[in-house]
């Protein structure tokens, strides 16, 4: 019986999502009397013992160059015999690209019962209840897992990364690697920016800003704070702004510290993607905006008087000249 | 070509989320019902642009419930799609409907199999994954759009903060999003078509559920917003760092 969490990495760097699994997967070892191990495929530039200070005894690794790249059918057929191997009971990913890519086949190969959108700790003094996001946001449920294996993809922003002390043991993992049916054949990512489900502050705009032209304004806010930018669905459809930034029921949902809303209505499919931020800010000209009901803070009032301020401001803060 | 599109009923966007029976049933008096957005603008389109450029293609639609999906299914039909299955169970855990689906697929002997990117209640993005998984095939997950030449596809799937391009051959599965298609309007020819295409029902294979909803929760309720006045924007970066304590 262990807790098995999956590290997972990109550009040699480990996700900060995996950082939450692992703080996840060993705050759920502790209360189950049990230990946490991790499973890493492919190579790190990263120093890998050094994660023991998420709470792992040991990495398990098979550090084929071949695995670098991310093949959902042939990572879950390692992830999961090395799950039986070890005797992991309970596995955790991080909820996203790659986790639901994976996640799902794993769970199929150990007929282990899967939540998907974990946001706590799971509940064991009476059986094993997860509580997931549902309803795009706008709930919650419990889950109970009948399955002697688990397996849990933990939501990004939705557990806190808790550091302490530790080195990890690695154990290199020797698989014969099945050959990979997709080709990829080409890969963007947008280096140098934070990945909107990864950002702790996002700055968003909505039709309220007119085009394309104006997202300056966004811009310069959101560089002076460090936070990621998004956008409301009108705004990608017309494509002022990339499909990525695209939040919302039918974009991405994102759980960040902070979200400041510029121009955007509020309509309920928008809320559906952010409504999980811890604390939101809307600016907007209309007091009548419904998005001011789901807001900690808000100013009534122009964007392209307001926000040009709001950016001198953390500038001045910040004491970026 | 055989495709198969999974199709799910979700309630409407704006429907208000509620539970009663000590919240463990979702409240559904009043509420309106339909076809995931996800599974009916990409997946279901994308399927049928295929059948239109190549008339030997077939599409049909599978969903997995109760028998009060069946206006679901048709509308579904209205829009496109030549036949339906209704496998009779009602179910939320993946395992089960993703088992369901894999069943019927393995007898249909299909080519392709679209799912949407998630269902919008239960926001699992979950069954393509299973599916595939069940039935030993590659599964492109969220993808943004979708070609085919011959027996290979060229899909575009969006990643961490950017996207990839994939080669794979058939057969396949896929779960799609935003991209991949533009959403249908059902006309009245499809409307009047979709009474009397084939919906079968079957009666669900013997799997064992391996999750269960226990219950439901509601996010708290905010404490209603902070308006700080528009000529002091200094004021709420102050709160924002001070107060909040978000940067
Ligand atoms: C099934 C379905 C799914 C959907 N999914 C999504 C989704 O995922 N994401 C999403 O965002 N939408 C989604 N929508 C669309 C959604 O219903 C709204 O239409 C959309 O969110 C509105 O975008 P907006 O707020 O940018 O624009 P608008 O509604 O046009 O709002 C613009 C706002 O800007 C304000 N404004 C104008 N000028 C200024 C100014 N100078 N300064 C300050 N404020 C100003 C206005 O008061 C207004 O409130 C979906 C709709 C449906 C039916
Ligand atoms: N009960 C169901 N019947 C048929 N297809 C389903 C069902 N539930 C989910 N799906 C398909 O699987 C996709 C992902 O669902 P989920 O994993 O529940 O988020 C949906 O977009 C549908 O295409």
């Amino acid at each position: 019986m262990s807790v098995l969490i999956f590290i997972d990495h990109s550009e040699g760097q480990i996700k900060k999502s995996s950082l939450e699994a692992l703080s996840y997967g060993s705050a759920l070892a502790a209360q189950l009397g049990t230990t946490a191990e991790g499973i890493l495929l492919g190579t790190v530039s990263a120093d890998l013992p050094a994660l023991g200070k998420y709470g792992i005894k040991k990495i398990h690794q098979a550090s084929q160059d071949s695995l670098n790249a991310l093949d959902a059918q042939v990572y879950a057929k390692i992830i999961a015999d090395a799950a039986t191997a070890t005797g992991a009971t309970v596995l955790v990913f991080s909820n996203n690209f790659s986790g639901k890519a994976i996640a799902p086949r794993v769970s199929v190969r150990l007929k282990a019962g899967l939540v998907t959108g974990a946001v706590a700790l799971p509940e064991t003094s009476n059986g094993f209840v997860v509580k997931k996001n549902v309803f795009s946001g706008k709930a919650f449920a419990h889950i109970g897992l009948s399955s002697p294996i688990k397996v849990i993809a933990l939501n990004p922003n939705s557990y806190a990364i808790k550091e302490g002390e530790g080195t990890a043991e690695i154990a290199p993992l020797s698989v014969s690697a099945p050959a990979s049916r997709v080709k990829v054949t080409n890969a963007t990512v947008a280096s140098g920016e934070v990945p909107l489900t990864e950002a702790e502050l996002v700055v968003s705009g909505g039709r309220g800003l007119k085009g394309p032209e104006n997202w300056g304004l966004v811009e310069d806010l959101a560089k002076a704070l460090g936070a990621a930018t998004a956008c409301s669905r009108p705004v990608a459809d017309a494509h002022w702004r990339p499909h990525h930034e695209h939040v919302g029921q039918t974009g991405i949902a994102i759980a960040p510290n902070l979200y400041i809303a510029i121009g955007i209505s509020g309509a309920i499919q928008h809320l559906a993607g952010v409504n999980r931020s811890k604390v939101i800010v809307v600016i907007n000209k209309d007091p009548e905006a419904p998005f001011f009901k789901a807001a900690d803070y808000g100013i009534v009032g122009d964007a392209f008087e307001v926000v040009p301020k709001m950016t001198e401001a953390v500038k001045k803060l910040k004491g970026i000249a | 070509m055989k495709i198969l599109v999974c199709i799910s009923k979700t309630p409407d966007t704006t429907a208000k989320i509620a539970f009663t029976q000590n919240n463990t049933k979702f409240a559904s008096d009043g509420v309106q019902w339909i076809i995931n957005p996800y599974d009916e603008w990409y997946a279901l389109v994308r399927a049928i642009e295929l059948k239109e450029k190549d008339a030997s293609t077939t599409v049909d639609l599978i969903t997995v419930g109760a028998a009060d999906t069946e206006p679901i299914i048709r509308k579904a039909l209205a829009i496109g799609g030549d036949s339906a299955i209704r496998v009779n169970a009602d179910s939320h855990d993946p395992f089960y409907i993703a088992s369901q689906i894999a069943e019927v697929a393995k007898q249909g002997g299909y080519d392709l199999i679209f799912t949407g990117k998630e269902t919008i209640d239960y926001n699992g993005s979950a069954i393509g994954g299973m599916v595939a998984e069940l039935l030993d095939l590659p599964y492109v997950s969220l993808a943004t759009k979708f070609d085919l030449a011959g027996s290979t596809a060229t899909i575009v799937r969006e990643t961490e903060g950017g996207e990839e391009t994939n080669e794979v051959s058939l057969p396949l599965v896929v779960s799609c999003q935003k991209g991949v298609a533009e959403q249908r309007i059902p006309n009245m020819k499809g409307i009047m078509s979709a009474r009397t295409k084939p919906l079968k029902v079957e009666e669900p294979a013997a799997v064992e559920a391996l999750t269960s909803v226990v219950s439901f929760e509601l996010p708290p309720a905010k404490a209603g917003v902070k308006l700080v006045p528009a000529d002091n924007p200094a004021e709420l970066i102050r709160l924002l760092h001070e107060e909040a304590r978000v940067f």
